[in-house]
Formats: structure tokens, C-alpha cells, sequence
């Protein structure tokens, strides 16, 4: 056995578990712990199959910033635990049927792809998948994503567009009650408007105030 | 081996220290400290009283945009990766689509300036 083969059991293996351990945790907050370490894996499969900037991105976006959003919504819920099992045998059906609907395109997505040339390509596309020893992955990614593929290149900014404006629209709301600094109006207080002089009196005779 | 996956064998090595630190630590830890727990050790300590409440309590909503909009920076710095390295190879017409795909992205930046979204208050 190669040690590339090891490292591909021992990934894979983990991914598994952690992800059965995701399903399973009674505590939401370890799901998406268990979450983080199938990301983990998945990168190092990533890795393994010579996709080194998927394997990084994955860390990035995935474990950097998507893992945090599901911490804060997990947190965000007010869970009872006990009221969370609940519905667990009326809603079974319905998830059954998600969770079958997805291992059928999953099967659907394997058997579709064409083996082109030893190397497992999506739908035969027109661009072969240059040796990775002479260009890195990145760079093979950057010369046809942004030209080849400009219109979904495009697409991809203006769903990012509508996720930020739709995200803004959906939680930010106006509070009355907060007091807001406006730096501009603090810069431009002069002190005349503020500042008063009192010319002192003799002592005995009082401050005249006004 | 592969020479791609030889450049990540000090990644393996960190990993695999960085695993035999943190095995060390939660072992020594259970052989070597006398174990003796009791109901009021293992209780959570706040201040000499009772804990009030779970600490799971829903927190402001306003987490979940910062942490939405950085995901979504974060993405359009993902895309910025690869056109930077392949610059040289794709053109005016590469220059051109990634500075469009900036200038959407900036429509919802200052959308999202002006709405006051990155503001704390």
C-alpha cells in the first residue's frame, strides 16, 4: 500500500465517521464541530486527487467563514433539547425522501461522468485538464474561468450580489433607541456654540451665572 | 511519489505532531492529576451563585450579516486568486470580465455602506 493510499483510507474514513457524528450529535454546536473536521478531510482528499487550490479554498471559504455562519446560527436558535426530538417520527418520511432524492443525483452524477483519457472529466467538456506537473491548479483554473466561462463567471458576482442584499434586507433594521455618533457634526462643533466664559467676581459675591 | 503531494509533507508532519501534542495533553492530563469529582466541582462556576440560565440564548441577528458579508468578500477574494496568476494568459478580455464581476460586487458594497450595515451602533 502506497502512503498515498493510507492517507486516502485514513481521510476518508474520518470524513465518514464525522459526517455519521454530525447527523447524530445531540448537541447542535458539536454537529457543526464534527462539521469542521469532515471539511478537514474532504480537503485532504481534495489534496490527494491533485486539486491543491479546491483543497485550499475548501479551508478558506468552507472551515474560515461558512463553519462560523453555521456556529452563529446554531447559537442563534434558542434549542431545547428536548423539544428538538420531537418531531422526529412525522418528519422522517419527508426527510427520507430528501435524503433518497439526493443519493439519486449523487448515483446519477458518478455514473454520468465520462472517463476521458484516464482522467475523470464532468460531462466530457471541451477543455482537457492539463498535466499537473507543468501547471499548477490555479493557474489552469484562471486561464478559461474568466474568459470561457464569462457569462457564469458573471452570474456567480450577481448571486453574490443578491446573497448581500438579500442578507442586508432580511436582518438589518432601524433602532430608535441607539445613540449614534455622526463624526461629521462632532468635527464640525466650534466652541462658541458651547463654551461659555464666566468672568469671576470678587469672592463673596457669588458666581452671576447667565 | 507525486511531487505535488511531496510539497505537503511538512503539513503532514505538523499535522502529525500537532495530533501527538494534543493526544499528550488530554492523556497526561487523566493518568497524572488525582480525579476525585464531585457534584459541586463539576458544576459551572458564575460568580459564587447559581447559574442563571443555559448559556444557549438567541444573540443579535446583526452576527449573522457581518458573518454573511465576510463569506461573501472572502468569495470574491477566492476568485481573485487564480486571475491574478494567469493574467499574463487571458487578456484584455480576462482584465476586463474580472474588473465587471469587481463592479457588481461594489454595487453591494456601497449598497450595504450606505444602508449602514457595517455600522455597530
Amino acid at each position: 500500500m502506497t502512503i498515498q493510499e493510507i492517507a486516502f483510507y485514513i481521510f476518508s474514513s474520518v470524513a465518514i465517521i464525522a459526517s455519521l457524528m454530525v447527523v447524530s450529535a445531540r448537541n447542535p454546536v458539536h454537529s457543526v464541530l464534527f462539521l469542521i473536521v469532515v471539511f478537514f478531510n474532504a480537503a485532504g482528499l481534495f489534496l490527494l486527487a491533485g486539486a491543491e487550490f479546491l483543497a485550499l479554498i475548501l479551508l478558506i471559504v468552507y472551515v474560515g467563514a461558512v463553519a462560523v455562519l453555521f456556529l452563529f446560527v446554531v447559537m442563534m436558535m434558542d434549542i431545547n433539547f428536548a423539544t428538538i426530538r420531537q418531531g422526529f417520527v412525522r418528519y422522517f418520511p419527508f426527510a427520507g425522501l430528501v435524503g433518497l432524492i439526493l443519493l439519486a443525483e449523487i448515483i446519477f452524477a458518478i455514473t454520468s461522468i465520462p472517463d476521458v483519457g484516464g482522467r475523470a472529466t464532468l460531462g466530457g467538456v471541451a477543455h482537457p485538464i492539463p498535466d499537473p506537473q507543468q501547471v499548477s491548479n490555479a493557474h489552469a483554473l484562471g486561464r478559461i474561468l474568466y474568459t470561457d466561462y464569462f457569462y457564469v463567471f458573471q452570474l456567480a458576482g450577481i448571486v453574490l450580489l443578491v446573497a448581500m442584499i438579500g442578507a442586508i434586507v432580511l436582518t438589518l433594521r432601524e433602532r430608535p433607541g441607539s445613540k449614534h455618533q455622526n463624526i461629521g457634526r462632532q468635527s464640525y462643533r466650534s466652541s462658541s456654540d458651547t463654551l461659555q466664559l464666566i468672568q469671576d467676581k470678587p469672592s463673596g459675591q457669588g458666581v452671576h451665572n447667565g | 511519489m507525486d511531487v505535488l503531494l511531496k510539497e505537503y509533507l511538512p503539513v503532514v508532519v505538523f499535522l502529525g505532531v500537532a495530533f501527538a501534542i494534543s493526544c499528550a495533553a488530554v492523556i497526561a492530563s487523566l493518568i497524572a492529576a488525582w480525579q476525585k469529582p464531585d457534584t459541586e466541582k463539576l458544576s459551572s462556576y458564575e460568580c459564587g451563585f447559581e447559574p442563571f440560565d443555559d448559556a444557549r440564548r438567541p444573540f443579535d441577528v446583526r452576527f449573522y450579516l457581518v458573518s454573511i458579508l465576510f463569506i461573501i468578500f472572502d468569495l470574491e477574494v477566492a476568485f481573485l486568486f487564480p486571475w491574478a496568476i494567469s493574467l499574463a494568459d487571458i487578456g484584455t478580455f480576462g482584465f476586463w470580465s474580472m474588473m465587471l464581476f469587481l463592479a457588481i460586487l461594489t454595487i453591494g458594497f456601497i449598497y450595504e455602506w450606505k444602508k449602514g450595515a457595517l455600522e455597530w451602533e
